[in-house]
């Protein structure tokens, strides 16, 4: 119950966020003043009365994860997020074997199989996509600078990066 | 006579030993995505668009390669449902229900052959009825207008999210969280951006692989970590596989009509194969009656589900060709894939670009002789790839996700926002709100918005107009039945509980 309460909270309080966006559409001569306004407007209205209905009849709760699972969700995302940002200065190998042993580990807690996992699928995927499918361009190894490490980490802090 | 001539023309450009090199390759491709559980057709297509966009195929090679990949997934779904009780996509759900006590019954390899027979019976009426079909739904398409077209999405909405999801106002929901993606970017016809919240990177819009990989992919990684892998390389043991004609002559009216079920569920604009195979499942059991033995390993609750399934995967092509609206998750890949070549679905496709068409229409042909090859004789080699475990699987698509949507645009917004749809996939589906509806909303939200303005315009702003003609009457009445009779129907449609061991 609580979690569809809060679910269609979250989703009204964002449809009239949309709303209110939709309104603020600039517009000019070409496009007339109403028409691309229109649809967003129809969409997040839509969306509002959907977001009042799960509000007041809510599911019952799904089955949610334990403190420590959710502690290994956000270590995965970070893990990816940090994955995503570091691709481009390091290149393929490196992050690839950081970030799938981790991941590996995440799913079943075990040390061996999970080192074994990220040196094995980094190396073997490397191989796959640079000589089977010829994507050399993307999975490039890179020696990075720390300047590029630095630029590469702010993105990920709000405000401060690009 | 029309057909053999377009047909012949069909083979000319799917025989060339390249293409049908594609379409070995993705084939057994298809059957391994479709049977890692965790790894469905709409997931594992959306991984291989970006890869396939890469590696610099033309048009008519891309879709060879997807679509057998697509119809491999849908035969591969079955692997893991007989042997492990887990289906590897949500339409073979139907065939654990007689596949694994068949199984555990030592016959593991009598139901994966009269599966793969099954299977192979459903896609190939399927495809001859999308020969028949396709066209002459093309010549009505001709005379659709605006007010139809955006009609016609909405039919494809509401039907969709009738049959996803328990709760009405959460599939209604789902569709205007990815109508509203759709609408971020720079507005066609002012020029100016919309919605952006002024950050450079979304003045090109969300593209659709990111929400797709997002949604499908990285959120499977979460639901993994959830539950830690478990049961995933468990099941039962397979011996020595041969040909069971008796079970194969036994069953072949049920594998005639649940192709024609399942073909007419897979037609409906946003139904797809989850409701063939439910369908031809139900109708064979109350033709079987209570004493067919369903549920406890009857060789016709194998067959009628995966003729089912495969047959609607077929329907499925037929609106998305024709009418560019897709008839499930997975078309609403494929349809994706198309939009990424250039290719408009519609009913030009079959006039303009009759060589994509009549390919595509061959080259299902020849994956589906390919299939029946692969998935009898060499259904062990699937069943040993089954047991690659958990832990090394879901890193290595996760891995493959990122090179993939890395080298769509080789940006790192890109892969910021994939997770970020990773993380509102794991939500959504954990709150039961299906995510198919989202995808589709990003996909036909542009076209829809098209639609309805051109309306609009035409019309001179008067809303009227969208009700004018006899057409888009019809569309409105059958989106409303669409999505209030699952309200109605829900106790008498209710899915057969599992089988627990």
């Amino acid at each position: 119950m609580p979690s569809d309460r809060i679910f269609g909270l979250i989703c009204l309080i964002t449809a009239v966020a949309y709303i209110a966006a939709a309104t603020q559409i600039q517009t000019n001569l070409f496009s007339g003043e109403f028409l691309p306004k229109l649809f967003p407007l129809m969409i997040g209205g839509v969306a509002a009365i959907c977001s009042l209905s799960i509000l007041f009849k809510p599911d019952p709760d799904p089955a949610w994860p334990g403190p420590a699972t959710w502690g290994a969700m956000a270590i995965a995302v970070l893990v990816l997020a940090l994955y995503a940002v570091f691709l481009t200065p390091l290149g393929f190998l490196l992050p690839t074997a950081l970030a799938a042993g981790i991941l590996s580990y995440q799913i079943s807690p075990r040390v061996r199989p999970a080192i074994l996992s990220g040196l094995g699928l980094s190396l073997g995927l490397f191989l796959l996509f640079k000589y089977a499918l010829g994507l050399g361009n993307i999975v490039a190894y890179r020696i990075p600078t720390g300047e590029k490490l630095w630029d590469a980490f702010t993105i990920l802090i709000p405000f401060v990066g690009h | 006579m029309d057909i053999l001539a377009n047909l012949a023309i069909g083979f000319g450009v799917a025989l060339s030993p390249y293409t049908l090199f594609l379409a070995i390759c993705g084939c057994f491709l298809g059957t391994i995505i479709g049977a890692l559980p965790g790894l469905g057709p709409s997931n594992g297509v959306a991984i291989l668009i970006p890869i396939t966009f890469t590696l610099g195929l033309d048009a008519t090679s891309a879709l060879v390669l997807m679509t057998s990949v697509y119809y491999g997934a849908m035969y591969g779904g079955r692997i893991s449902s007989i042997l492990l009780n887990i289906p590897g996509d949500e339409p073979a759900l139907m065939t654990t229900l007689d596949g694994y006590p068949m199984a555990k019954q030592g016959r593991a390899g009598d139901a994966l052959v009269l599966s793969g027979v099954a299977s192979f019976v459903g896609a190939l009426l399927a495809t001859i009825g999308l020969m028949l079909l396709a066209p002459t739904l093309a010549r009505v398409a001709f005379y659709f207008g605006p007010a139809e077209y955006f009609a016609l999405y909405l039919l494809a909405f509401c039907t969709l999210g009738g049959m996803a999801s328990n709760n009405q106002a959460k599939a209604a929901l789902a569709a205007c969280i990815g109508l509203g993606i759709a609408m971020i970017g720079v507005d066609s016809s002012s020029g100016l951006p919309r919605l952006t919240g002024g950050n450079l990177h979304l003045y090109d819009g969300i593209d659709f692989l990111v929400a797709i990989v997002g949604l499908f992919a990285i959120a499977e990684v979460f639901f993994f970590i959830e539950s830690h892998g478990k049961g995933s390389s468990i099941g039962v043991k397979l011996e020595k596989v041969t040909i069971p004609w008796k079970d194969i002559m036994a069953t072949k009216w049920t594998m005639l009509r649940a192709s024609g079920v399942g073909f007419i569920a897979g037609i409906l604009p946003g139904a797809g194969a989850s409701l063939g195979s439910f369908l031809a499942y139900m109708t064979e059991k109350s033709i079987a009656g209570p004493n067919g033995g369903f549920g406890t390993g009857a060789p016709k609750g194998i067959a009628a589900p995966e003729a089912g399934n495969n047959s609607a995967a077929g329907g499925a092509l037929v609106p998305m060709l024709t009418l560019g609206v897709p008839g499930s998750g997975t078309t609403a890949v494929l349809l994706a894939l198309l939009m990424t070549l250039n290719i408009t679905p519609g009913p030009t496709l079959f006039t303009e670009r009759a060589d994509v068409v009549w390919g595509l229409i061959a080259s299902l042909l020849i994956a589906n002789f390919v299939l029946l090859l692969m998935n009898v004789p060499m259904v062990k080699i699937f069943v040993k790839i089954l047991m690659v475990p958990a832990w090394v699987l879901l890193p290595g698509v996760t891995m493959i996700s990122f090179v993939g949507i890395y080298s769509l645009s080789g940006s790192y917004f890109d892969l910021l926002l994939m997770i970020g749809f990773g993380v509102l996939g794991y939500f959504l589906r954990k709150l039961d709100v299906p995510t198919v509806p989202v995808i589709l909303g990003i996909l036909l939200g542009g076209n829809m918005e098209d639609a309805l303005r051109r309306a609009m315009t035409l019309s001179d702003g008067d809303p009227m107009y969208l009700f004018s003609s006899p057409i888009a009457i019809g569309f409105w009445i059958a989106a409303i039945a669409g999505f209030v009779a699952p309200m109605f129907l829900r106790g008498l449609l209710k899915k057969p509980a599992a089988h627990e061991d």
